[in-house]
């Protein structure tokens, strides 16, 4: 579904992605773990087509299609779906409205019908359940005066709603107690199928307790530098990015002439 | 009289508005108050004395009137009768009273006032001066201060006609709609002095819309004066909808009375030079006091909206917020100076400017300013300048909305708070539908807001 092809980008003249490649088929759940200022979150933002981030190198391919020609609209009409890390508050646009124009637009690009109203809420108030959301949230604008937990149950609300293909969560479960964390995860555990792929991006093993995911990638310095199984995630609980980090600097070391 | 000498004439510059004065003066009837001629003899005296505002002076600093100025006009001649319905239709709707102007002057016909509750004066300033001049003559030209006002003083100098509306006591008198409908040709732009008395009695309610719209060049020169007696409830609306060419420099003065709720709800959407004084007189305890304002602008459009709030008693709260839009060349002025007397104390003042930019051309100048003499007193002032915020742009983009839209929808939402405090329906209705015609992809954002 997804392939990403020795991706490069740098904000603001920083190279932050050094060439990453990674390939997510149909269905399948990747983690990707990483200290502070390893480019997870970049990587995401890449993905989703903000203008801030540059792209300098490499491919990325949804479904065999050049994903970083499109714009974000278009990412999204072909069914790329970002859960914010900072969902924004947008004073004056109602969170139901909005997403009722944004499922017509996606439905459209589809060729599919326009759904009316009555369709609308009676989807909408089941996808609601989903993430137990209260109704009342549906009525404010979106995400204005929401708490953290309700933005991002929010944004896996938005994500049931659109029933994107490929759904990259930045983060999701920062700021989020035991209890959010564990609604937000039965809501994108329920959303798991076998053509719906997901990219969890994520500082902390504990969210991987809840989704669990086929592969965990570690990130560092803008390279993926180890890929494995659910058990990955567990050494590095155990080990720390620390020593993760010791690790590849004398590998890195080792391979580059010294004192040159 | 031969009818040669009442002919428009075409006035031009501060002498030309003074001689003119003496051609109106002898077309008035006359059994007006000689307190009315008396009224508009010192405006004229004293238009003549301080002519038209330069950018010298501090309150029109920022704003230029030269093509005022340097402008012609003529007072209109046409029947007010004789314009069809069918140029009111766009701006009319439901309301229990409809009077309605053409280039200033009563227009019977596309007037109507339905049956209002006991005492409600719904009528033409010209025909109330002629039939009940006492009914006017204790508010009349009593707050709306021309001494150095020099708009002010030439409307006073040329009032005649408007409208007239007066509540007694405890009466809800529904809704008043007053249009004024303006139009002009290249060379003969007509000059209009709208000027409206409301008075609001003890413990009564009044909704008034003042709509004024129009075609080609004009200059429009409005004065409106409202009183708020004790406890009584007055919501005002004004939509400037003038044509781009159109002159429109209007002030609206307040006189409020103890524990009434006067608001003010300023939609400024057309004109091409365009100034608004709002001046409210809080001149009892426990008023509270709404001034909201929103200014769509683009191309070469200018308005500046020129607010002066006077505490004048303890206890009371003035809370205004004026929002702008800007788009092309546009140019918006906020002024806004809340005056807190000695001895108002316990005052709650707040007030607000913010605007959108949404080319780099557009400019929006922001000066509030509080002067205060009392010490127990909350006031608070703030203003922004900004774009529209790009995180939120590609927040609603990564949802599937168009570049376009987002921007659209966005922008709606910035001036959403200002249509929503909006009460009556169909204006906000109206408004609503400006904003969707005037935003690129305004469809999508119908949808979603």
């Amino acid at each position: 579904m997804l392939e990403i092809k020795n991706l490069h980008a740098s904000v603001e003249g920083n190279e932050i992605l050094r060439g990453i490649d990674l390939t997510i088929n149909d269905g399948e759940v990747h983690a990707i773990m990483g200290p502070n200022g390893s480019g997870k979150s970049t990587l995401a933002r890449v993905l989703a087509g903000q203008e801030a981030y540059e792209v300098t190198g490499g491919q990325v391919l949804f479904d065999g299609k050049d994903l970083l020609d499109m714009d974000p609209e278009e990412r999204a009409r072909e069914g790329v779906f970002m859960a914010f890390q900072y969902p924004v508050e947008i004073p004056g646009v109602s969170n139901t409205y909005f997403l009722k124009a944004a499922l017509n637009a996606v439905r459209k690009h589809r060729g599919l019908p326009e759904m009316d109203a009555l369709e609308f809420l009676a989807m909408v108030r089941q996808k609601m359940k989903m993430v137990q959301m209260e109704e009342t949230l549906l009525n404010r604008p979106v995400n204005e005066g929401f708490s953290g937990g309700e933005k991002k149950r929010n944004e896996i609300f938005h994500m049931a709603v659109l029933e994107p293909r490929m759904c990259i969560l930045d983060e999701t479960d920062s700021g989020l107690d035991i209890d959010a964390l564990r609604i937000v995860s039965d809501g994108v555990n329920a959303l798991r199928s076998a053509d719906r792929s997901f990219l969890l991006i994520t500082h902390y093993q504990r969210l991987l307790n809840y989704i669990v995911p086929d592969h965990v990638h570690v990130l560092l310095d803008g390279r993926i530098v180890r890929s494995g199984g659910k058990e990955l995630a567990l050494e590095l609980e155990e080990k720390g990015y620390s020593a993760l980090e010791a690790i590849e600097r004398e590998r890195s070391a080792a391979v580059q002439p010294v004192g040159a | 009289m031969p009818m040669t000498e009442i002919q428009a004439k075409t006035i031009s510059g501060v002498a030309g508005f003074v001689a003119e004065h003496e051609r109106f003066q002898r077309e008035l009837p006359a059994g007006e108050p000689s307190s009315i001629k008396a009224l508009r003899r010192l405006a004229i005296e004293r238009f003549a004395a301080i002519g038209f505002p330069t950018l010298r002076q501090e309150e029109w600093r920022q704003t230029n009137v030269a093509p005022i100025v340097q402008g012609t006009f003529q007072r209109p001649e046409s029947d007010p009768d004789a314009v069809s319905p069918e140029r009111m239709a766009p701006f009319d709707f439901p309301a229990d009273a409809r009077l309605v102007f053409v280039d200033g002057r009563f227009s019977a016909r596309l007037s109507s006032v339905g049956q209002l509750p006991d005492g409600v004066v719904v009528a033409s300033l010209a025909q109330a001066l002629e039939h009940s001049p006492q009914s006017v003559e204790p508010w009349l030209g009593q707050f709306a201060r021309f001494e150095s006002h020099p708009f002010v003083a030439l409307n006073t100098a040329f009032l005649r006609d408007g409208a007239f509306v007066s509540v007694p006591r405890g009466v809800v008198a529904g809704l008043v709609h007053v249009l004024y409908l303006s139009s002009g040709e290249e060379g003969t732009a007509t000059v209009s002095f709208p000027r409206n008395l409301f008075v609001a009695g003890e413990n009564s309610q009044l909704t008034i819309v003042e709509t004024y719209a129009g075609t080609g060049p004009y200059f429009t020169c409005p004065v409106t004066e409202l009183v708020t007696g004790p406890n009584s409830v007055v919501d005002h609306y004004k939509v400037q909808r003038e044509s781009r060419e159109a002159f429109h420099m209007s002030t609206f003065q307040v006189q409020a009375d103890r524990h009434s709720v006067p608001s003010s709800h300023s939609i400024s959407l057309g004109g091409g030079l365009v100034r608004n004084d709002v001046n409210a007189v809080l001149d009892g305890e426990g008023i509270d006091c709404i001034l909201n304002g929103l200014y769509l602008l683009e191309g070469s459009q200018f308005v500046d909206n020129h607010m002066r709030v006077e505490h004048a008693k303890p206890h009371c709260a003035s809370h205004e917020l004026y929002k702008g839009v800007l788009d092309g060349k546009a140019r918006s002025i906020f002024s806004g100076l809340i005056h807190v007397h000695k001895g108002a104390q316990k005052t709650d003042a707040k007030q607000s400017n913010r605007n959108l930019l949404l080319s780099r051309d557009a400019v929006a100048n922001s000066n509030p300013q509080l002067e205060i003499y009392a010490d127990d007193v909350r006031c608070t002032h703030g203003s922004t300048v900004g774009q529209l915020d790009e995180d939120a742009v590609f927040y609603l983009r990564s949802r599937g909305i168009g570049a376009e839209a987002a921007r659209s929808l966005l922008t709606y939402a910035f001036a959403s708070d200002i249509v929503e405090r909006i009460k009556v329906e169909p204006v906000r209705h109206a408004l609503e539908e400006f904003l969707f015609a005037r935003l690129p992809k305004g469809e999508v954002v119908r949808q979603a807001v």
